[in-house]
């Protein structure tokens, strides 16, 4: 990188960035002033969804560990925004075995949102470390095991969670402008991280662990700082969606979401920011579109029975034919460039030429 | 009295999740591949059973073994539409690819026969109980124990005297030399996905027994078992996974004993606390045999 860079220069090294961030803005634009309230709702969670897949990009694609933890940080910041937000009287009202100190607690929204990435971030700090010296089969298992303690503890704890039951009770604050601000956000957040000191270090320990230690980088250490900081992303997601949601259970922060979102990200392509936008995009008006299939058979009454779970059945499908058609992702782990400054050697193949690790 | 009671139960809890984990380490052991979709094989050959005796009212053996057949050829079908396309891809592909079948099993279910649980019919002799010694135990119990070590000492014979197990244990330790030296590659694993299948219906019949229902979530409690057999046992080889599910078993059965009432609850917690400290201090297992080096730092 020469230090001297036109703003012409730079800019088109951050064209993809910027394309991807128009077309999510315009969007967002179009569908706030001539969509109907329930397009609305659908973009403000697609917005939110985005932002987490974002956050579990920075570090499942970065390291290449696949993590199934990073949806209990979601409910952790989703709990502790919310527990910090409500009005004391709510909150006895909605969780009567509350602590009585957290029942005092309250800050405002914006606050409490920040409080939230933050202690998810610190809950990862303490726990991460021991679990980032595992890789492979291993780590997957541990990450899975850690989601299910996690669960355990959503579930169990009703003096702050209210148990399995929901908690209800939030104001609604995340409009799409803040949830399309957040995504936004993001998305340069999870930009210029991926080519930051960090960045680099960490996708030289996912592309070969062996030689990335053989020159010096610590890769527990890169691991452990990524998951840090991507669990504040997730955190602050959970903030954001918890007072988009306004009421939620423990079991919006388990298996099947995670699912959804580690699908958004296998179906793009985990090694790039591209990818991760355009799972997102692609499992969003895919599973928006099967759900009006579902409704309009159920409600067309033509079969003896209602339709459960064809939702998930067919995105299943959809999920392993891409995988084998593409088993990098729809764009893979190279960043699509719409603007190619020069022709680079090889002929500047598409991504689909990248080694998978 | 109370002695023999908990190693009764010990041993039976042991020997259904040696069979789980077993299941699963056949699977891993030459694919390295952690197949989410395990819980699963023991749900559809649940739905075996409920099909055979409630639906179709099938004399019991005959439901049984529709059941075992019927969770080795899901298991079979399974690894050829979506396992063998994405076999020679990258590692999160293939976990990526079970879960999506896990998915798809589960919805299948739900959207085929019903998401509510339904009601199976066992065989007396599933249900009833004997006195031993001034002990009373379940019948289902000492019968698993007792098929348990036959299917052991089969499989053992199986994987040491004939061909085919031969040639799965070579291609678990070394695949690709395997291959050299002529082993069809695609006959190996889907005998291994065969008899993981089965071992999984073996399961199923003992663990559906116990709530005598099954439900399109009943393999979730399977393959966690599972994971944390073979886990703390050895994922690399079949002793031990059937170490680890003793091993898990006794420290279920001692944990319900020992925690307070107020913390059974958080038991799976313990459980999953227990796993993670376990692979951190020695990630190879109690077995450490045909370990190979997966942690860095």
């Amino acid at each position: 990188m020469s230090s001297k860079k036109s703003i012409r220069e730079a800019l088109l090294d951050h064209s993809t960035l910027l394309v991807l961030m128009g077309a999510v803005t315009i969007v967002g634009v179009v569908v706030q002033l001539v969509g109907t309230p329930l397009l609305k709702n659908i973009y403000t969670s697609f917005c939110i969804s985005l932002m987490m897949v974002l956050g579990l990009q920075m570090f499942m694609g970065n390291s290449g560990i696949l993590s199934w933890t990073h949806i209990g940080f979601v409910g952790v910041g989703a709990y502790v925004s919310g527990i910090l937000s409500m009005q004391p009287m709510m909150k006895q009202l909605g969780v009567p075995n509350m602590y009585p100190f957290l029942v005092s607690l309250h800050a405002p929204i914006g606050v409490a949102i920040l409080a939230g990435g933050l202690v998810a971030a610190l809950l990862a700090a303490l726990i991460s470390y021991p679990l980032m010296r595992l890789s492979d089969a291993a780590g997957v298992i541990t990450l899975f095991a850690t989601l299910i303690v996690f669960h355990v503890v959503m579930t169990q704890w009703d003096n702050v969670t209210n148990g399995p039951r929901t908690f209800f009770g939030l104001q609604e604050y995340t409009t799409l402008w803040v949830a399309l601000i957040a995504a936004l956000a993001t998305m340069v957040l999870a930009w210029f991280f991926r080519d930051s000191a960090l960045g680099l270090r960490i996708r030289a320990s996912r592309d070969d662990r062996y030689a990335a230690r053989a020159v010096g980088i610590d890769v527990v250490r890169v691991r452990y700082l990524t998951f840090v900081l991507s669990a504040l992303v997730m955190g602050l997601a959970g903030g954001i969606w918890a007072h988009f949601i306004t009421s939620f259970s423990p079991k919006a922060f388990y298996i099947a979401e995670m699912f959804t979102l580690i699908s958004m990200l296998v179906i793009g392509g985990a090694g790039s920011i591209t990818g991760a936008v355009t799972g997102a995009v692609v499992v969003t008006i895919v599973r928006e579109a099967l759900r009006q299939v579902e409704a309009a058979i159920n409600n067309a009454h033509v079969l003896p029975f209602e339709v459960f779970g064809l939702t998930e059945l067919v995105l299943a499908v959809f999920m392993v034919a891409v995988l084998i058609w593409r088993p990098v992702g729809v764009i893979g782990a190279q960043e699509a460039r719409l603007v190619r400054l020069k022709a680079t050697s090889g002929g500047g193949r598409p991504a689909e030429a990248d080694k998978e690790v | 009295m109370i002695l023999l009671e908990f190693i009764v139960n010990t041993l039976s809890l042991g020997s259904l999740y040696a069979l789980l984990a077993l299941g699963l380490v056949l699977v891993y052991g030459i694919l390295k591949l952690v197949n989410f979709a395990y819980g699963e094989y023991v749900m559809v050959a649940g739905y075996g059973l409920f099909l055979g005796a409630t639906y179709l009212g099938a004399p019991w053996y005959v439901t049984i073994v529709g059941s075992l057949v019927l969770a080795a050829l899901v298991s079979y079908l399974t690894e050829i539409a979506a396992f063998r396309p994405v076999r020679t891809k990258s590692m999160d592909a293939m976990l990526v690819t079970s879960f999506a079948v896990s998915i798809f099993l589960q919805n299948a279910v739900l959207l085929a026969i019903s998401p509510r649980a339904k009601a199976v019919t066992l065989p007396a002799f599933m249900t009833d109980s004997v006195t031993v010694a001034g002990v009373t135990l379940p019948v289902r119990n000492i019968l698993l124990v007792v098929v348990t070590a036959f299917l052991l000492a089969g499989l053992s014979l199986l994987m040491k005297r004939t061909v085919l197990g031969m040639a799965m244990r070579a291609a678990a330790d070394k695949f690709t030399t395997t291959r050299l030296m002529g082993v069809p590659a695609n006959l190996v694993i889907s005998a291994a996905f065969v008899m993981s299948g089965f071992l999984a219906g073996v399961a199923s019949l003992f663990w559906v027994s116990r709530s005598s229902s099954v439900d399109p979530m009943t393999g979730s409690g399977p393959l966690l078992i599972a994971f944390i057999a073979t886990v703390m046992g050895g994922m690399h080889s079949t002793v031990g996974a059937v170490v680890g599910g003793f091993a898990y078993g006794l420290l279920f059965n001692l944990l319900s004993i020992v925690l307070p009432a107020s913390m059974i609850n958080y038991r799976d917690a313990f459980m999953f606390v227990a796993v993670i400290l376990f692979l951190l201090f020695r990630p190879q297992g109690i077995v450490s045999r045909g370990y190979v080096e997966e942690r860095v730092g």
